[in-house]
């Protein structure tokens, strides 16, 4: 391969400094983080009480908010460890992309259930009095371990391409410069090197894949281990896992498209990527049926006494319009849009990945929110107030706020690292071309 | 005020002796002449007092210094519980006309967020066809507490007499445990419950539940320090019709402060029951049917929501 060609390519993948667009959009989520900052500190001073949430719903959209960040987290063990381990080569230029998804998904989740505490200054008694019994404990284990294999994951890919990053030392200001090379002086591209990190990634590999189902499983667990109608299912634990999968994979395919169009990447994420994209979304889109089929269609053929009202507040009731939508923007319309070879060009596969997001994080809240208004026994001797939920400017501000926060982390590391891997780019190419 | 009065008392007498204890570690001959760092003047006002080996000495007011309060149940013993005993409830529910006296005495001495309840008096119909009745619940204390097995912290807890409680200085206030309940019988303090000053000074206590802390749990506590010193929870003392009957499995007794029953003898007669038998909680409070009642059902509230609406 000609150095001209690895010039070209490398200068193509080199971080851009951020435009007049970059830039608005990050003082946008800065104002949006801010908000939510504010909102925190009202929060903190006043306690829990500038929610709705109240002795009924005693858990809202932090907690709705929570299982949405840790299903989209799912992702980078998707691409960069499934997908990786099953030859899949052509997922190479999205494998960062999903896991800075994954890294800022699961640190959200992390500081939204910090949120969600009654006494965020007792966080420390999880660890001087906590019990393995609890699966909340559980949670605390998996989401630390998972964040930590995603951080490697993250970063031993990196290396090669700090490497180059420090060769253009023109290129960057000088701040940036100390960075990479405080991360990745070390890495001198010897044999032994090189094997030593396809080694460690390959093991990260497999590990991240076991220790992914545990996060979501685990967090299914936090309402599958209760007796409320709508949670006490054995479905739980698949139910989200392939929810999860199905969001995380839209995520990657809305920054797929804003990377590639905002970034002139067309050369490296090709339509025939969004192709495949689109084709893993509809399947993740039918599994993820199947299984709302499982959870809905199982107990409404029974309509035991203690679902029914549940089940038809979700059908016909109160959360009718929601679940409905929810139901057709994060599988139905997805569906229809990718089966067609048509809907799997760019600017439609975006618009599909986009149904999936939204659709999802209202999934997430139907999953949470209708079931704690469905108390065994009535609700009654509290105050008109406690029986509804509809979320205050708080409980949105933060709730806004994390999600800016984290695509705020998506875009700075795209700012400072080649969200597409340079190193491994070439080299695939230089395979190809030897072929 | 009976409690409260009490707990006044004990502080007070621990204040003293912990002050007079004070004095004698100081390095002076006389430990009751006065200390010229803390220039305090005899007010010349003395109080008698205890001493340690039992006589009585004439302190000069002045000289007393005041202590941390400290709970009269240290937390390690609050936490294991009464030893050889194990604390039911009975309700009766021929018997309740839905006064709601069990809950003002509960809100009350347990100085409970305003609006919110640790007891609720339920007016329940179970089928279209069946008779209405009046279903006063308490925390149901369960021996396999869902609340307990969820809590990551160890904040609620199983202890040897039965009774179910929650540590609020060690709460993280995730509300796991409010998922977990299906009785729906734990309340969180969403805001700074509002506890009269001198009594959220107080170190909180287990065995009282108080003094409630914001961003924290609380619920019903079967009154486990009224136990202690041989007397009735609140709501038990405060129904006028007797509808709670409390006492100890293992006596076999239980009573409603002017009844006294032999718990087996009652259950069986009257066939008590369990709420949600069919959860596996294992409840420890017992109902028993509301038949042969002394009042008819009527629903004021009902009307008066009705008003409203």
């Amino acid at each position: 391969m000609k150095d001209s060609a690895i010039q070209k390519i490398t200068e193509d993948l080199l971080p851009q400094k951020f435009g007049k667009q970059g830039k608005i959009w990050v003082a946008f989520l800065l104002v949006l983080c801010l908000v939510g900052f504010i909102a925190y500190c009202r929060q903190l001073s006043k306690g829990l009480v500038v929610t709705a949430m109240r002795d009924y719903v005693s858990w809202g959209i932090y907690i709705s908010n929570f299982v949405f960040f840790v299903a989209i987290s799912l992702v980078g063990s998707l691409i960069t460890a499934v997908l990786r381990l099953t030859n899949a080569e052509w997922s190479t230029p999205l494998t960062r992309i999903a896991e800075i998804i994954a890294v800022s998904a699961i640190t959200f989740a992390s500081l939204i259930i910090i949120v969600d505490m009654g006494r965020p200054d007792r966080f420390y008694n999880l660890f001087i009095h906590g019990r393995l019994q609890s699966p909340i404990i559980w949670d605390v284990i998996v989401i630390t371990t998972y964040f930590f294999i995603s951080l490697l994951l993250l970063y031993f890919p990196l290396l090669p391409d700090l490497q180059i990053l420090l060769r253009y030392k023109d290129k960057t200001s000088k701040g940036l410069y100390k960075m990479y090379s405080l991360l990745g002086s070390f890495w001198k591209n010897t044999p032994e090197q090189v094997k030593i990190n396809s080694r460690a990634v390959n093991i990260l590999s497999i590990t991240i894949i076991p220790v992914a189902f545990s996060i979501h499983t685990v967090t299914s667990w936090l309402f599958a281990t209760t007796y409320r109608p709508g949670w006490d299912s054995t479905n739980f634990g698949a139910y989200f896992i392939s929810g999860a999968f199905l969001v995380g994979a839209g995520a990657v395919i809305v920054a797929m498209y804003v990377f590639r169009t905002h970034y002139d990447l067309e050369k490296y994420i090709t339509d025939s990527h969004f192709d495949k994209m689109g084709k893993i979304l509809v399947l993740l889109a039918l599994l993820y049926l199947y299984f709302n089929v499982n959870e809905f269609l199982v107990p409404a053929f029974k309509m035991k006494k203690s679902e029914e009202d549940h089940l038809m507040g979700l059908f016909t009731g109160e959360f009718a319009a929601v679940f409905w939508f929810a139901i057709c923007t994060a599988m139905i319309i997805p569906i229809l849009i990718l089966v067609n070879k048509k809907g799997r060009r760019p600017l439609p596969a975006f618009i599909a990945g986009l149904l999936v997001v939204v659709g999802s994080w209202f999934k997430r809240y139907l999953i949470v929110t209708p079931t704690l208004l469905h108390p065994f026994l009535p609700m009654h001797d509290v105050p008109e107030s406690y029986k509804h939920y509809f979320p205050s400017w708080e409980e949105w501000a933060i709730a806004i706020g994390s999600l800016a926060g984290a695509m705020l982390i998506v875009t700075i590391f795209a700012r400072i690292f080649p969200i597409i891997p340079i190193h491994e780019t070439i080299t695939e190419t230089e395979q190809h071309e030897k072929e | 005020m009976e409690t409260t009065d009490n707990s006044r008392r004990a502080f007070i007498a621990t204040s003293l002796l912990a002050g007079l204890a004070l004095a004698g570690c100081s390095t002076k001959k006389n430990p009751f002449e006065p200390d010229t760092l803390d220039e305090v003047k005899p007010s010349g006002e003395m109080v008698k007092l205890l001493s340690v080996d039992g006589k009585v000495i004439e302190v000069d007011k002045a000289f007393l210094k005041p202590v941390p309060d400290l709970p009269a149940i240290p937390n390690d013993v609050a936490r294991k519980g009464i030893a050889g005993k194990k604390f039911v409830m009975v309700i009766d529910l021929s018997r309740c006309k839905s006064l709601k006296k069990c809950q003002a005495a509960c809100n009350h001495m347990h100085h409970i967020h305003p609006g919110q309840n640790w007891i609720k008096v339920y007016p329940m119909q179970d089928a279209e066809h069946t008779a209405p009745y009046w279903e006063p619940t308490t925390c149901m204390h369960c021996d396999e507490p869902p609340c307990v097995k969820v809590c990551p912290v160890d904040a609620t807890f199983k202890r040897q007499d039965g009774i179910v409680l929650i540590d609020s200085d060690r709460c993280i206030g995730c509300r796991f445990c409010m998922a977990a309940c299906p009785y729906s019988s734990r309340v969180f303090n969403w805001e700074d419950p509002g506890v009269p000053e001198d009594i959220a000074k107080q170190s909180y206590s287990c065995e009282t539940s108080v003094p409630q802390k914001k961003g924290t749990v609380g619920k019903c506590d079967f009154c486990p320090d009224m136990a202690r010193k041989g007397e009735l929870p609140h709501c038990v003392s405060a129904c006028p019709n007797g509808v709670f009957a409390f006492g100890d499995m293992l006596e076999d007794t239980v009573t409603n402060g002017s009844e006294t029953f032999r718990f087996s003898d009652l259950i069986r007669d009257k066939a008590g029951y369990r709420l949600m038998e069919d959860l596996g909680t294992k409840p420890s409070v017992y109902y028993l049917p509301p038949v042969n009642r002394n009042f008819p059902f009527e629903n004021h509230e009902e009307k008066e929501e009705g008003k409203h609406s």
